[in-house]
Formats: C-alpha cells, structure tokens, sequence
C-alpha cells in the first residue's frame, strides 16, 4: 500500500488563504496553480519548486483543513505536487473540491505524526511506521467514493451526461 | 415527521415527497452563480464536453448568473484576458444574468443576485463562493461549490451527492441595544459555535429579533453562517421576505414561502437574547476568536474598511456616515469606503452619505471585493493591522500575511476611525 514521509504538520483549522492566498487568484488552471501552494510558507514552497519533495508524501493536518474560501486552486495546487492529505477532519466545500479533482485525502480523526514520519496508507488505518501506532480511517460516503472511482467529477458527470442523452 | 424548511426546498427540488438528513439527493438547480472564477468552471466544463462528441452548451443560460467583482477594475492583463474570456463564453452560451464591470448594474455578487430579485424563497442556489449562504437570508437553501462541482451544475442542471444536512436552530429574542447590529449578532454565535461547530449543517434563524429585522440584516447573518463552517444559513421567507422582493429587488411573480414544520428535528437549539449583546470584534487570525469590544479596545488600528458583501449596504453606510459626518478620521489611520453595489453607491451618494464620508476623509472606492480579500485594492502593509467590516481575518486576508485583521460592525468601524483605536460606537457623542 501507499506509503511516504510527514513533509509537512500543521495544526487546526488551516483556512485556504494559507493554502492558497488570495492575491494568486487569478491563475486558476490546475497546470499553473502548484506554484503557489502555500506561498506564505517560503520554506516548503521553494521546496516544493524544486521539486525536493517526492511524489506521495504526506501532509498531516488537524481539524477544519481547507476551511474559508471555495477556491478550487486550494485542491489543485495540492495535487499538482502529487501529494496526499492527512487530516482529522477537512471544511466542507474544500472536501468536495478534492475529491472533484481526485486528490488523494484521508479523513482520519486521530491521526499523530511528526514531520519526518513514514506513513503507510493500510486497509482501513494509516500506520506510523515511526511510532508503530495504527489510527483508523473514516471512508468516505459512498455517493462520493463513486466519483472518486470514476477518477473525478469530469469523468463522473461525462459519464451521466452522456447516459442522459443515449436515455433521451 | 416533520421537516426543516431545508428538508423541504430539497424534497421538493429531488422529486420527492420527503428527505431525512444523511439522504443523498440530487436536486435541481435555480440559479448557479459565479464570478471571475467562470473562467476555470468554463475550463473545466469544455473538458466535460471532450470526446463525447457533443457541443458544449450549459444546461439552461436563464439560471446562470455571473458577476465580475473579485478584481474590479481588472488589476491585471491576467485577469483582464480571463474576463474576456469570460465575456465571449457568456455571449456564445446567451446566458442573461451577466453583470459586468458597470456604474449601473454592477457589484458583488451576493449583493447583486437579491437586488435583482435573482433569489426566490424555495429556491436552490449554488455559487462559486462560499459566501452564497448569503441567499439564505430571502429563504433560499444557497450553499458555495467549487468550480468543477459548477462545471458539472452547467451540465446537468443537478448538483450531485447532496447530503441533507442537520439544522442548528438558534432562536433569537430580545430588542438589540442601541448601536449593535446583526453583525455583533453573527460574531457572538460564530464565537459560541466555533469555526467549525455548524460543519455540514444548516443554521436556522428564529426568534423575535430576526422577525424585526431588515433583509439587509439577515444577509449579514447568513453571509457569516459559513464562517461557523455551516453548508447554509437560512431565514424562513415571511413578510419582510415580501416586502423586500417587491419594493427593492422589483419582484412581481407570486412567491411562495416555504416554512419548517412545528415537529422539525433540530440537531441543536441555541437561544440567544438580543438585549443583552454588545458590541462584538474577531480578533486574529480565526473568525471564531470573538471577544466583547472592551477586551481589544485602544488597539492602534492602520486601516479602517466598511464594505464587502457583509456590510457594504445602505444601512451600514448610513451608519457610518452619521458616526462620521463633521468629524475627521484620524491622522494616521486611513479609511476605505466600498459600497456593495452600484445601486447602493448612487443611493448612498443621493442621499449625502458618501460625501459626509469623504469629507470626513475617508475614501470611497469602487464597489467590489477590494480589499477583503486584498488582491488589488487596499493591501495591508507589514505588521499593519486593520479593522473591517468584511467577513474573514485569516493570516494572509487582506494580501499581507504578517498583518493582522479584525473583524466588526460598520458602526464599529467608524467609531474607530475617528480615534485611530478600536472604540465603542456608544461612547460617540
Ligand atoms: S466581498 Fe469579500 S467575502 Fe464578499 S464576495 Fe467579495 S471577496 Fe468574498
């Protein structure tokens, strides 16, 4: 199963301007947006650009990850690094978002990490291969799941678009 | 069993004769809203569209509406090349419900879509925003989606794997106490409930004092709903409803007023007094870190706004103006003035409000987004901290991550301003 390193904690309630500040705004392609994931943070996003952080590495968050705006660059710029989101719980609207775009996130209430910990996504649990300790996974909704099966909304919606149309 | 006025709007929307919370519905959509950011959910819609051998065109241009005001003027050639690009989609599709850049018909979204009479109480709206909970207040159920989730609205017309949520019920009685406002109202219970204590839940609004209120009023509470992480904020339509959509927003059709059932089941019931509330400011960086004002009063403020989609109205510029009208904003301390509309801006410039303001020294920008979210207009500088009257203090709010913002009534607001401190209204004379 997926495994890989803690590159970055953060507490609670980690709003999108965090995420992604405001005044970035304007660039909306998900092509063009991973530049400025967390730009306030220099450190991570010049990691980040330089391409130091590998492809499934873990972002581990506390409660309310995503809370505020409905900015979809917030979930974009995230998986544009390829990576997965680990937190207690996630904002509604920033839920959504990610699982629309398919960007790997894990709803898990009492995950403890620290940076450097190696993660393992298991049936059910995130194991901390550091501390040894298993924390259990809330799925998703089923409805949602669906969509992300389908690999997104795009797919999801292409896909009933056209079964409306061969039903007509 | 009976239901919730949500319960009901999404039963009637889904085809059904009844939904329970935790049910996943499909509703129809009224009015799907959006701004500057139509130029991803158009992205993101033509790829729908790919390979499938199909034009693209949105399911029914009549009930979209976009607004352009994040970044009014356009700040950039960047975002002017995505309004263009924007403008010819909207000319290609013939959706109707456009407001550009205009003198006339422009503004924020949220103040836009009721002003027109766009909101119906029954209706489902759903907006690229997460302030859409704003349309609560004329008893729509109106939540924020991001944009590909309005890609696929475009589409279909549905908005898919709606859970109906819970409600919170919060009943408020009691006469509000000279000089506080709806918004002390909203920031108290935001602070009581916690950024996150209304996640995925509808907040209701009951009680005496919410019946006395003005719509302008009850937009306010339902524009912050979210901040408490609520999916909606709603009033249930009565006659102040009525009144507003046919005297300001020019509504003629029969409107329909939906109400909760005596039997609903409420998740939580909270009771508030509206006599006994004061003055109220969010402090950084947390909309929820709400104190009374004397707990922040004195802090040395650098910039004022009244304005946004909160309190941008004619009622909070009225408010303002008065505080303001033969005094001075403080040296050292600037004002930043943003009407939420047009229609506000040429009424409150009609009625001298504008001039007391600026003749008080304050500065009245276009109406729009400006510094609320601190793109282009009214940045902070380093350290500096502001007092606003706009809806969110987050670290990085207001274009500079190093400042800090505190959120209030415009009366607030102005009061402040012409101390250069955070100061109560009620000691102005
Ligand atoms: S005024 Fe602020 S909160 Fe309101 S729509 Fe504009 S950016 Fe959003």
């Amino acid at each position: 199963m997926a495994s890989g390193k803690v590159v970055l904690k953060v507490g609670d309630d980690i709003s999108t301007d965090i995420i992604y500040p405001g005044r970035f705004m304007a660039t909306v392609l998900p092509t063009e947006t991973p530049q400025f994931a967390f730009a306030d943070d220099a450190q991570f996003n010049r990691k980040l650009k330089a391409k130091e952080i590998a492809a499934g590495s873990f972002i581990v968050a506390g409660k309310n990850f995503g809370c505020g705006s409905s900015r979809e660059q917030a979930a974009s710029c995230i998986k544009g690094h390829a990576l997965t989101v680990v937190a207690r719980d996630f904002a509604r609207i920033f839920l959504q978002n990610a699982i629309n775009l398919g960007l790997a996130m894990v709803i898990c209430p009492t995950i403890e990490a620290a940076e450097g910990d190696e993660l393992e996504i298991a049936e059910g649990a995130i194991v901390n291969r550091a501390s040894g300790k298993r924390f259990p996974i809330v799925p998703l909704p089923k409805a949602r799941q669906a969509i992300m099966d389908a690999g997104g909304l795009i797919p999801y919606t292409r896909r009933l678009l056209m079964e409306r149309e061969a039903a007509k | 069993m009976g239901m919730t006025i949500v319960q009901k709007i999404l039963a009637r929307a889904s085809g059904k004769t009844a939904v329970q919370v935790g049910d996943v519905v499909e509703p129809r959509v009224d009015l799907a809203m959006s701004h500057e950011n139509a130029a991803l959910v158009l992205n993101q819609f033509q790829e729908i569209f790919q390979g499938t051998g199909k034009e693209a065109r949105v399911w029914d241009p009549d009930r979209i509406a976009i607004i352009f005001d994040h970044r009014v003027p356009a700040e950039s050639s960047k975002t002017a090349s995505n309004q263009k690009k924007v403008r010819e989609f909207i000319a290609s599709q013939g959706i109707g419900k456009f407001h550009d850049i205009r003198g006339d018909v422009g503004g924020i979204c949220h103040q836009i879509l009721p002003e027109n009479g766009y909101v119906r109480p029954g209706a489902v709206v759903v907006g690229t925003d997460s302030h859409t909970t704003t349309h609560g207040a004329l008893g729509a159920f109106a939540f924020g989606i991001g944009a590909t989730e309005m890609a696929s609205v475009w589409t279909l017309g549905n908005i898919l794997n709606v859970e109906v949520p819970g409600t919170i019920r919060v009943n408020v009685d009691g006469e509000f106490p000279p000089h506080v406002y709806p918004k002390d109202l909203i920031l108290h219970l935001i602070g009581l409930l916690t950024a996150e204590g209304a996640n995925y839940k509808v907040i209701e609004f009951h009680g005496e004092a919410i019946r006395g209120m003005c719509t302008s009023g009850r937009l306010t509470l339902c524009n912050m709903s979210v901040e408490a992480g609520a999916t909606a904020g709603i009033v249930p339509p009565d006659r102040e409803t009525l009144r507003y959509l046919r005297e300001v927003a020019g509504v003629k059709d029969p409107v329909d007023l939906p109400a909760s059932d005596a039997d609903a089941i409420y998740d939580r019931v909270v009771d508030l007094d509206a006599a006994k509330l004061e003055p109220q400011i969010a402090c950084p960086h947390t909309v929820d870190n709400v104190k009374p004002l004397g707990a922040v009063a004195g802090k040395k403020v650098h910039q004022i706004v009244v304005g946004s989609c909160t309190n941008g109205r004619l009622d909070d510029l009225e408010v303002a103006a008065r505080i303001l009208k033969g005094r001075r904003v403080a040296e050292g301390t600037r004002m930043l003035v943003f009407p939420a509309s047009w229609r506000i801006y040429s009424d409150a410039m009609r009625l001298g409000y504008l001039s007391d303001l600026v003749d008080a020294g304050a500065v009245v920008c276009n109406p729009g987004c400006g510094p609320c979210l601190g793109i282009h207009q009214g940045a902070l500088g380093d350290g500096e901290t502001a007092l606003a009257t706009t809806n969110r203090n987050f670290k990085g709010r207001m274009g500079n991550p190093t400042a800090e913002v505190y959120l209030c009534s415009s009366a607030v607001a102005a009061a402040s301003a012409i101390t250069g401190v955070i100061s109560d209204p009620r000691g102005v004379k």
